[in-house]
């Protein structure tokens, strides 16, 4: 597959994209084997960038990888976690699948909605605080969970929600329960796009629910069977 | 109480800063590396078929005949994909695992690409676990200046590329080859098959994609061998698997054991259902296996005996369900997650999962009639087998089972004229012996 090297100043006008960023929407599609595989982080960078999906962004991934916009269009539009609208800088993501809907999720999403004043996936008026109810994202046991940023916040009451959205409205630093910092939608979105923000080293090993089991285990001295090492 | 728990994937999760290079090659990570490569390649596939390792992603195929399908005389490229798009509700295994220890399923991966002589290999992560992506991120970095991945890795001559992939939010490409699809920068719609991804999978060569628990628990195969893997669990679900409890359960969490041992031992471990509450409803594997009630609470958790039982093993993604739970509002809304996940491509997923909603709505609100349960029976008829893949199917699973169990549940939001359930008593914060 041929990459377009997109070095014409016409290009560079046209999709109203900085030269770093070209340059880093050619570096992904160099990881794969094939250009086009880099599609999907490709179009996580362009949110990092300009905030959400933007005429622009497709442009430019089209150019690079030498299919059309609409094939590029096709793909913005199938997953979830693209958006047509600007997202604000931190999406919250209340899960309301069955298990934390009955655990408490539903009555968490109602009450942020109406202390934010905000439908399903919609922002606030400070552009601080996107409002989506997610399906499940893999912390059952931490249910009801909510997702800012895609950072895990676990165990969550409607009060807990709201001081949430509170503090990160407010710029009080919040932290992941099992994770780091919060960062802002745009620095995750970066990371999603396979550029490290070298914060990895924050953040627990595993968070309670996660080690249940295994303290039981140490408890009462079970462990698996002896290998032929 | 019989079965112990036998932690081997969840061992070093209690380790500080146990997702280091450093804390993994403390315990010995790693070791796996030379005792593979000083065996032949066909020879770890051996070990992992005389192991009796299968799938952990849910269809339990035997993991080790998979590899054996990869034509070794194809002149094209082989790849191996991991699947760490966990998304089936209620499972949330592979995460934790990625969070707290990276490294197993990064060394399950070498071994694994080298079993089937993959030069290159993905993991194809969901993108909305954005620090379980920083930690695969670091972790794949660690192991290439560490000498585990690059080229000659330990001076094996064997050389090895790992990809770390985010996806972008779509519960289909949990299903391999909308996986595959995702990951060749497509919409996530699987592929007719054959060709099975075995054949013509990423960039139509051939390709094993596997469940995250699946890979991880490579490397404890060869380090202890097979017979000691097969010396767990039963007749013919061979080793240990992670069961995830959740929902109304004293501790939910993460219990490692050897396949076949019960709900009941598993609750009776987390500490009961929570107080002044009894179990009423359960998934033995994610919302798309059937529900199952407390009569079957001694059911061993292995392939057979759930799929005996009338569901399925699955994910071991064990939601648990107190009396104050309505099972109506439950399936509406897994219908829905249904609908909203299914990609469109064949038309039974597509149009009947918006007619499930439609059907199970009015029913929750009390409207319809009992005839509407003979329609969502036949609107299930005409998903189930007939739909592209298995989502379709799996969104039939919930409707069918819960209207096989709890009819008169379902008669009662007639009766009622809505739902008799107070949700407020079924949430975690709702106080001590609150009752529908």
């Amino acid at each position: 597959m041929t990459v377009d090297t997109g070095q014409g100043d016409n290009s560079l006008e046209r999709a109203g994209l900085d030269q770093k960023t070209w340059d880093e929407l050619r570096e992904i599609a160099g990881r794969y084997p094939e250009a086009r595989s880099g599609l999907l982080p490709m179009l996580h960078l362009v949110q990092s960038v300009a905030g959400r999906i933007t005429p622009e962004g497709i442009e430019a991934c089209a150019e690079v990888l030498g299919i059309s916009a609409a094939e590029v269009n096709g793909v913005a539009t199938f997953y979830t976690m693209y958006k047509r609208k600007p997202v604000g800088d931190y999406h919250v993501g209340v899960c309301t699948n069955t298990l934390c809907a009955v655990m408490g999720g539903d009555l968490i999403f109602e009450r942020l909605k109406d202390h934010l004043d905000v439908g399903n996936d919609e922002t606030t008026e400070d552009g601080k605080i996107t409002l989506e109810h997610i399906e499940c994202n893999a912390a059952c046991d931490y249910a009801p969970v909510m997702m800012v940023n895609w950072e895990f916040m676990d165990n969550q009451t409607p009060e807990s929600a709201v001081q949430a959205v509170d503090d990160l409205r407010a710029g009080t630093p919040v932290q992941s329960t099992r994770g780091p910092r919060l960062c802002t939608w745009r620095e995750a979105e970066r990371v999603l796009a396979g550029f490290p923000d070298d914060r990895a080293d924050e953040g627990p090993t595993a968070g309670p629910a996660s080690l249940a089991g295994l303290k039981i285990a140490r408890d009462k001295g079970w462990t698996a069977p002896e290998g032929d090492k | 109480m019989s079965t112990t728990l036998t932690p081997v994937l969840t061992d070093n999760w209690d380790v500080d800063r146990a997702w280091t290079l450093a804390a993994y090659e403390e315990r010995g990570g790693y070791a796996a590396l030379d005792k593979a490569f000083a065996m032949a390649p066909d020879d770890v596939i051996t070990a992992v078929k005389d192991s009796g390792l299968r799938g952990r992603g849910g269809a339990g195929f035997p993991t080790g005949m998979k590899w054996g399908f990869i034509p070794q005389d194809n002149p094209r490229p082989k790849y191996l994909v991991v699947n760490a798009d966990e998304s089936e509700p209620g499972t949330c295994k592979d995460i934790p695992l990625m969070m707290a220890s990276p490294h197993t399923l990064v060394e399950g991966v070498i071994v694994s690409s080298y079993a089937i002589r993959a030069n290159t290999a993905f993991i194809y992560v969901r993108g909305e676990v954005l620090h379980v992506i920083r930690r695969l991120q670091r972790a794949v970095q660690e192991a290439y200046l560490a000498g585990h991945l690059g080229s000659n890795i330990h001076g094996s001559g064997y050389d090895l590329d790992l990809i770390v992939h985010a996806g972008a939010g779509a519960y289909i490409c949990g299903e391999e080859t909308a996986l595959l699809e995702g990951l060749e920068g497509r919409r996530g719609q699987p592929r007719l098959r054959p060709p099975f991804p075995a054949v013509a999978g990423l960039y139509a060569s051939p390709t094993v994609i596997n469940n995250v628990e699946s890979i991880a628990s490579v490397p404890s195969i060869i380090t202890n061998g097979s017979e000691w893997f097969a010396s767990m669990g039963t007749e013919k679900s061979n080793g240990y698997g992670i069961f995830s409890l959740s929902g109304h359960v004293t501790n939910p969490g993460q219990y490692e054991a050897p396949l076949g041992i019960t709900l009941r031992e598993l609750i009776d471990l987390a500490g009961g259902m929570r107080e002044g509450h009894e179990l009423k409803f359960w998934t033995p594997g994610g919302s798309s296996t059937p529900l199952l009630t407390p009569e079957h609470l001694d059911v061993p958790l292995d392939f057979e005996s759930v799929g005996a039982a009338g569901s399925m093993l699955g994910t071991r993604a064990l939601q648990l369900f107190d009396e104050t739970t309505c099972v109506v509002r439950a399936v509406l809304r897994w219908t829905e997650f249904y609908k909203h996940e299914s990609c469109g491509k064949c038309t039974p997923c597509r149009e009947g999962t918006w007619w499930l909603t439609q059907t199970l709505a009015r029913l929750e609100k009390g409207q319809g009639s009992e005839e509407d349960l003979d329609l969502l029976l036949d609107q299930c008829d005409n998903i189930l087998g007939r739909s592209f893949c298995a989502l379709g199917d799996g969104a039939t699973s919930p409707i069918s089972s819960s209207i096989q169990h709890f009819r008169d549940e379902y008669l009662a939001h007639l009766t009622h004229g809505g739902c008799p359930f107070d949700p407020a008593a079924s949430t975690a914060f709702a106080p001590v012996g609150a009752t529908a």
